[in-house]
């Protein structure tokens, strides 16, 4: 009895789980595995496009023969690179209609044309024409006649599925690719975007925890860079940012902080002078980063507010009668509550600041030193046109992030076991 | 008291009366008015002298006439110095200075004497010079795209900083990037198209995420760990490892520029966070009922349906909010899949214009505000629910 309730529990599960699981699986998971395949290959964007016989119906009638009508086929391949194989045409003719010396590759059953064209091969064009007469003398009907579309079939290969690998992709992002300054500005970018947002999220956390008037709408307000959509956002600030007619370039140089106006998307190093040093610092790279944390120092916020809300009253008070001030209180009783927030937030945020793409794609484009590893994938892909390359930084990608996930994981096992 | 505490009190506290002034006085600019300097020096002083008056006077003077007394001179003495300003101006630094004096007030000789006193004056200040600093640099971006949208071009170029709006023009002239961009460039049929993907993608999202939840939660079978593991490790693959493949198989189905395609796309990225917030909840509802549920002959469909959804609304609601969030504001594969202007969603319309360098920035800022605002007010009206959404969706962002 017990026994056939599990196997009735087990088949409702797999009944109700499956088409989660098989919606993901085609779309998250076969993708990542189509990378690997597809970044052995030299695949461009225009090679994607499967080759298909086309055919364009133009009808016309014929002077001094009403009763007869010339109908061209414009027939082409519509790729420029490969073959179609076993052209198959199909086209159906109104009733009171018959082809008149047909074409031999064809032949006609109850009112239909069957052609066999064969082989086509790239490129390949020709105007195919049929002359047709009414069968029962009436007028023929030429608006019918351009209403019914041929069908035309093929066989063809397709690039995609055939099994030439080359390991020239590979070869390319290591070695032509800059990739070590791509690495590196992927790396600056996380780690500062991390930092940054995990700061102000401990500072902005802090200050929520306290009373005040207004705190909810505070709270609310902390939000919206997080909650608004990255294009609006994205846009806003480029307004704001532009060098002449950006509102903070005009206060900042009405103000007279500034004497000329600083292009902070389109300029790659800004030359400091420190101390007699000169220091050069990646200027749109840090424009960048700080976009990203004032976009996403809010989910830090949400975290870190959350664990605040939960330490034990009696610790304060506690701390109070042994006479902690302030700052004593905040480094012995706030800070080693929320380290374990923190840390988890740091992996977190480092995972998905390293795969952040529309917040540079839409600011600045991966230009003047802000291209990252996500915005290579773009750019190889869609703008050089190289599907195979944009595959391949797609696996480093996708490698450098099994690295992050197993440390993660093994960090999360670490404090399941402490606690 | 002490030296130290009375130092970094009437320090802090002018640098927060100063940061109070400049925002006020960046305000003032942007509305079209002439000021050149923000005077830091002068109004430090100004700021010490006057807290420090405050812990002379104490409670020796009846609060009202010392916070009035302390607005005059700051407001006369900054009117000297900037000249010639509208009256509403010097009004606003009365207003400061009101609640300047208000916050200083209870700043006195024995407070000040008091332990930690240096400490807690710092915080003090510095929690409030969060509050007004967060809320200017958050606020006001949105405020710049709000009245970007309401100028002309040509007044945007010959003054960037004036950011005052004419009130008195024509309802149309007044509102005339939302007409443009909606008989022009075809807003509302994008406002259409992402409604319908939002939407679309929360309703098949619940339809496919409930029952996977409740077996997850519930049921035993084999696989049921690995399943409920790999969820999260699923969620963490970002989208751009995803698009080539899904634009080259989507090519080739025909998939692209579609909308259906949009949406399983949507769907299936937002599916594992919704499995794993929903299993959360279902688990934390008691057996018993399921169980009792099972003794009235009810099978699972039956179950889920009178038990499980009426009991479930609140972690329902936060992941359909949290996924029409998500799939509003998507923007990566509304890029990648969609290159027919009509079947743009928003976002993807928004890029469009801005694609094109001669299209004015105000209808590229009335787009921005027709795309943020239904996420905005859906945000502050359910805030409560997208919380919690976005804590627990929060390891992708």
């Amino acid at each position: 009895m017990s026994d056939t309730l599990s196997k009735i529990e087990k088949r409702t599960a797999y009944i109700l789980i499956l088409p989660a699981v098989f919606l993901v699986f085609s779309i998250i998971l076969f993708p990542i595995f189509a990378n690997v395949w597809i970044s052995f290959k030299e695949v461009g964007l225009k090679d994607i496009r499967i080759p298909e016989p086309r055919a364009k119906k133009i009808v016309k009638s014929i002077k001094d023969n009403p009763d007869q009508l010339k109908v061209i086929y414009k027939l082409r391949n519509s790729s420029l690179i490969l073959e179609i194989r076993d052209v198959k045409f199909q086209d159906k003719l109104p009733k009171n209609i018959k082809p008149i010396n047909l074409d031999e590759r064809c032949r006609v059953k109850s009112n239909k044309i069957y052609c066999e064209f064969g082989n086509w091969e790239a490129k390949y064009k020709e105007n195919f024409q049929i002359l047709l007469k009414s069968s029962d003398g009436k007028e023929l009907n030429k608006k019918e006649l351009k209403t019914i579309k041929p069908k035309l079939t093929g066989k063809s290969d397709n690039i995609l599925l055939n099994t030439n690998f080359t390991l020239k992709n590979f070869k390319k992002v290591f070695f032509q690719n800059e990739f070590f300054e791509l690495l590196s500005t992927t790396f600056y970018y996380t780690f500062f975007g991390t930092i940054g947002s995990i700061v102000f999220g401990i500072l902005t956390a802090q200050l929520v925890n306290q009373k005040f008037f207004g705190r909810t709408f505070m709270r609310s307000v902390l939000l919206f860079p997080y909650v608004g959509p990255v294009v609006a956002l994205a846009y806003t600030w480029e307004l704001l940012l532009d060098p002449y007619s950006g509102t903070l370039n005009n206060l900042l140089m009405n103000f007279q902080v500034i004497q000329e106006p600083l292009n902070l998307l389109g300029q790659k190093y800004l030359t400091v002078n420190f101390f007699g040093f000169d220091l050069k610092l990646r200027l749109a790279l840090t424009t960048v980063i700080i976009f990203e944390i004032w976009r996403y120092f809010p989910l830090a916020f949400l975290f870190i507010l959350a664990r605040l809300q939960a330490v034990p009253k009696e610790l304060y008070e506690a701390a109070e009668v042994d006479g902690a001030g302030p700052l004593q209180k905040f480094i012995n009783i706030t800070l080693p509550q929320i380290t374990a927030v923190i840390s988890i937030l740091f992996m977190i945020r480092f995972i998905w600041n390293f795969n952040k793409f529309e917040d540079i794609f839409l600011l600045t484009g991966g230009a003047s030193g802000t291209r990252t590893l996500p915005i290579n994938v773009y750019e190889q892909g869609f703008t050089i046109s190289d599907i195979g390359m944009g595959s391949a930084v797609s696996i480093v990608i996708v490698a450098l992030l099994l690295v992050f996930m197993f440390v993660y994981f093994k960090l999360i096992g670490k404090r399941a076991d402490e606690n | 008291m002490k030296t130290k505490s009375v130092i970094y009190y009437a320090l802090i506290s002018s640098i927060f009366l100063f940061s109070l002034v400049s925002i006020w006085k960046i305000l003032v600019t942007l509305q079209g008015v002439e000021i050149k300097n923000f005077n830091f020096a002068i109004i430090i002083t100004l700021g010490i002298a006057i807290s420090l008056l405050n812990l002379l006077i104490g409670e020796k003077l009846n609060y009202y006439i010392k916070s009035t007394f302390f607005a005059f001179i700051f407001t006369f003495v900054d009117g000297y110095i900037v000249q010639i300003m509208p009256i509403w101006y010097n009004i606003g630094i009365f207003a400061i200075l009101i609640f300047f004096s208000f916050k200083i007030n209870k700043y006195n000789q024995k407070y000040l004497a008091s332990e930690h006193s240096s400490q807690l004056v710092v915080f003090d200040f510095l929690t409030l010079f969060g509050i007004v600093l967060f809320s200017f640099v958050i606020l006001f971006p949105f405020y710049m795209m709000l009245i970007t949208s309401f100028k002309t071009q040509a007044a945007l170029l010959i003054n960037p900083l004036d950011f005052s709006i004419n009130f008195n023009q024509d309802f149309k002239e007044l509102f005339k990037s939302y007409f443009v961009i909606f008989d022009t460039y075809k807003f509302g049929r994008y406002i259409l198209i992402s409604t319908f993907v939002s939407v679309g993608t929360v309703i098949v999202t619940l339809l496919f995420a409930i029952p996977a939840a409740y077996a997850v939660a519930r049921l035993n079978f084999f696989g049921k760990n690995f399943l409920s593991t790999s969820i999260l490790i699923i969620y963490m693959f970002p989208a751009i490892v995803l698009v080539i493949p899904l634009y080259t198989v989507f090519s080739q189905l025909g998939l692209r520029n579609s909308v259906g395609g949009l949406l399983i796309v949507y769907t299936a990225t937002t599916l594992p966070v919704a499995i794993y917030m929903l299993q959360g909840y279902f688990r934390s509802i008691p057996k018993e009922l399921e169980e009792a549920a099972i003794m009235d002959k009810l099978n699972w469909f039956g179950i889920i349906i009178k038990i499980i959804l009426p009991l479930s609304i609140p972690a329902i609601s936060s992941v359909a909010l949290y996924v029409f969030m998500i799939a509003w504001n998507e923007f990566l594969f509304s890029l990648m899949f969609l290159d027919n202007p009509n079947s743009f969603t928003l976002s993807r319309a928004i890029q469009y214009l801005s694609g094109d360098a001669e299209t004015p920035r105000q209808y590229l800022m009335a787009g921005s505000v027709v795309v943020t605002i239904p996420v905005l007010l859906i945000f502050v009206y359910f805030e409560k629910y997208l919380v919690s959404g976005l804590t627990a969706g929060s390891v992708k962002g």
